[in-house]
């Protein structure tokens, strides 16, 4: 296996992540913008502060590779590929969402990207996680399989259950925690006995690395490092993502249980700004390289927000499709 | 037996033993003959593969070593693990036929089976689909207790999106596991303990043997009372009606072998004809599959039944140990015989 040093991401991938993040970045801020017009009612859980976890991580993937993804998903899945205008009318609830608008957005789904399963259940992406592994091991690809969580979800049961497969049967999984120190309203202290998620990696005799995931280069290193052993068939790798998410739990959560002063300093460090002041500081793009890739996005959101809210709702006859394969007789 | 024969046996006039056959080895046969026509099927569960002795009761005996490790694989007891695990492969092209040893321990899986597998293909407008089989076996007789005995279809039958079967002959757990195999959708597939090695009419069906899911099996006909039942019941639903047509009813007994979704035409044809509906399982019988069936008996009958449709079931309870209690738990032959008589009154 190659060392450390061979992960080092390169300026063209330093860019490519950055477009990633930006991309992320806005849509965020977008669907906030739309709840809070009105013109779309969710239930959203914002991932603002995340976005440099999947956008190193994807750079390090392939589009065949999978994904298993959570409610707090959204930047996983456009990090990985969903397409906007899909992703918006899913969320919009409408017929040409990707899921014909009977998932929504805790449950978006995009197999053309490896994007196979969103669930709204804690801990429930590892156990499917496995058994694409699995498949990829039958087939005899060297694709992985990534499944996210957040730091709650390592002190559930499927948590354990599937880290203790993947590591009896050497699955090409990647268990990448994204450890935002909340679970809901609960702290990590009061919810997680290990002094870190990382450690409990041991107790499955696999490698379990802590990154800032708020760091690019470290993040990006983590990943492509976890990607490569996975496809050398030495099995599976537990990655914990160090970060904050900044918007709460979930919309309008008035988050009162975290710490002003906690919260401050985390917004004071937001990755977002940080990553492309880097970038400009380093050499690797201008001040207006990087709007213009800002300015492409927001054009490519219009659109797609557009595209959605003049989408038609799905006909009453979709509650007997796809129920089963055959449709259920009315 | 044949170097012990002797010239008096050759004497006898021959009276050739009709032949007998067992679930077990429907079973067995299925899942060989299923796993030699399609490479892309998987089994995974506790013990199930050869070097942990091929299956508690001994299914999947074999299964491995014709196959492979890899296609065929014990797991850790990890309920949920093994759900996920099959669902995971079957997203993208295999068709896992997951064991859980017992289907109490389907407690422990339900995450998995109830949001995921059932849920996957809707919830993703029809881009995935979770075409597994789920086998675990069930049923009282062995004074296990209240963990490891239960039916529990009715939590499944109650949740869209998946199947469940509950076969009571060979013939039928050979065609039934072959369909649920082949089906695009999921499916639980329920195996009677106490039963699998008894001996049973008839012999095992070729390859090319299926039983439709979803469609029930007229057993007897009969003209006064209908039996409805499915998995170890229907047998006993079987001779209950011998005992009533020695008093002179007439039974006719439906085994529904595919509990959701049910054949309602089967059933509501039957009960058209009778008038009289009995429906009989050893699941609970408060809140159980009896419940929905007796409703759209009454729902679509209504003024045509000439008395009321009934049930028999377990009790409100646990399971218990005792042998009097476990004996009085669940329905049998005589009550159900006396169940059928009170009707025809
Ligand atoms: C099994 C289960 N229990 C409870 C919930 C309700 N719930 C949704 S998100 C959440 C917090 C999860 O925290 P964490 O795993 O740290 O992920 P994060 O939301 O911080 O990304 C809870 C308790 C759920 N969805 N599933």
């Amino acid at each position: 296996m190659a060392t450390p040093d061979a992960f080092e991401p390169d300026s063209a991938t330093l860019l490519e992540i950055y477009r990633r993040v930006a991309l992320l970045h806005a849509n965020d801020e977008r669907a906030r913008k739309v709840i809070r017009s009105g013109q779309i009612a969710m239930v959203y859980y914002s991932y603002r502060g995340q976005e440099v976890i999947p956008a190193a991580l994807s750079a390090a993937l392939r589009d065949d590779d999978y994904l298993c993804t959570i409610y707090r998903g959204i930047h996983d899945m456009l990090a990985k590929g969903f397409p906007l205008d899909i992703l918006w009318a899913e969320l919009a609830g409408r017929a040409t969402g990707s899921c014909k608008g009977k998932g929504g957005p805790m449950h978006l789904t995009y197999p053309e990207k490896g994007i196979m399963v969103t669930t709204g259940v804690v801990g429930s992406t590892m156990p499917i996680a496995n058994g694409l592994g699995w498949a990829a091991q039958l087939d005899g690809t060297d694709r992985v399989v990534v499944a996210t969580f957040g730091d709650g979800a390592s002190n559930i049961g499927a948590f354990h259950e599937s880290l203790n497969l993947a590591a009896v049967w050497k699955l090409p999984v990647i268990f990448l925690c994204q450890n935002n120190q909340f679970a809901e309203h609960t702290t990590y202290e009061a919810g997680t006995s290990a002094k870190q998620i990382a450690d409990r990696a041991q107790g499955y005799n696999i490698p379990g690395v802590r990154v800032d995931g708020n760091d690019p280069a470290a993040m990006y290193r983590a990943a492509a490092q976890a990607v490569a052993r996975a496809r050398a068939g030495e099995g599976p790798t537990l990655i914990e993502a160090m970060t904050f998410r900044f918007m709460g739990h979930v919309f309008g959560d008035p988050d009162a249980y975290i710490p002003k002063d906690m919260k401050a300093a985390a917004m004071a460090d937001d990755p977002v700004p940080k990553f492309r002041a880097r970038l400009i500081q380093d050499g690797i793009a201008t001040d207006d390289q990087l709007s213009a890739i800002e300015a492409g996005i927001e054009a490519q959101i219009d659109a797609a927000v557009a595209f959605a809210l003049a989408s038609p709702f799905p006909e009453t006859d979709e509650l007997r499709r796809d129920v089963f394969a055959e449709e259920i007789a009315a | 037996m044949s170097e012990t024969s002797t010239a008096p046996a050759a004497a006898k006039p021959a009276t050739p033993k009709p032949p007998t056959t067992t679930i077990l080895a429907g079973l067995s046969k299925a899942l060989m003959d299923a796993f030699a026509e399609d490479d892309k099927l998987l089994a995974l569960g506790e013990d199930l593969a050869d070097p942990e002795g091929g299956g508690i009761v001994g299914v999947t005996n074999g299964l491995s070593t014709r196959f492979g490790g890899q296609r065929v694989r014990s797991t850790p007891i990890a309920e949920q693990a093994i759900i996920g695990a099959a669902i995971g492969a079957s997203l993208v092209g295999y068709k896992p036929v997951a064991e859980i040893m017992l289907m109490n321990f389907t407690t422990v899986a339900m995450d998995m089976i109830v949001n995921h597998a059932a849920k996957l293909r809707f919830m993703s407008g029809g881009q995935t689909s979770v075409p597994i089989v789920i086998r675990t076996m069930t049923g009282l007789g062995y004074g296990s207790g209240g963990q490891h005995c239960d039916y529990l279809e009715a939590w499944f039958a109650h949740t869209p999106g998946i199947k469940v079967v509950a076969p009571s002959t060979p013939q039928d757990a050979y065609g039934l596991l072959r369909s649920a195999i082949e089906d695009p959708d999921p499916v639980l597939f329920i195996e009677n303990l106490p039963t699998y090695r008894t001996p049973m009419p008839g012999e095992l069906p070729d390859a090319g043997h299926r039983v439709p899911l979803g469609k029930a099996a007229v057993q007897r006909e009969g003209t006064d009372v209908t039996v409805v039942s499915y998995s170890r019941l229907a047998g006993e639903a079987r001779a209950a009606a011998e005992l009533a047509a020695a008093e002179g009813v007439s039974v006719e007994v439906i085994d529904l072998r595919t509990i959701s979704p049910w054949d309602r035409e089967t059933v509501l044809a039957s009960a058209r004809k009778t008038g009289r509906v009995l429906i009989v399982h050893e699941a609970v019988k408060a809140f159980g599959a009896g419940a929905e069936i007796a409703a759209v008996v009454g729902e679509e009958l209504f003024g045509q039944l000439k008395a009321p449709v009934r049930r028999l079931g377990g009790a409100y309870s646990a399971v218990p140990y005792s042998k009097p209690l476990e004996s009085a738990y669940a329905p049998d032959r005589a009550r159900i015989a006396a169940a059928i008589l009170a009707l025809a009154r």
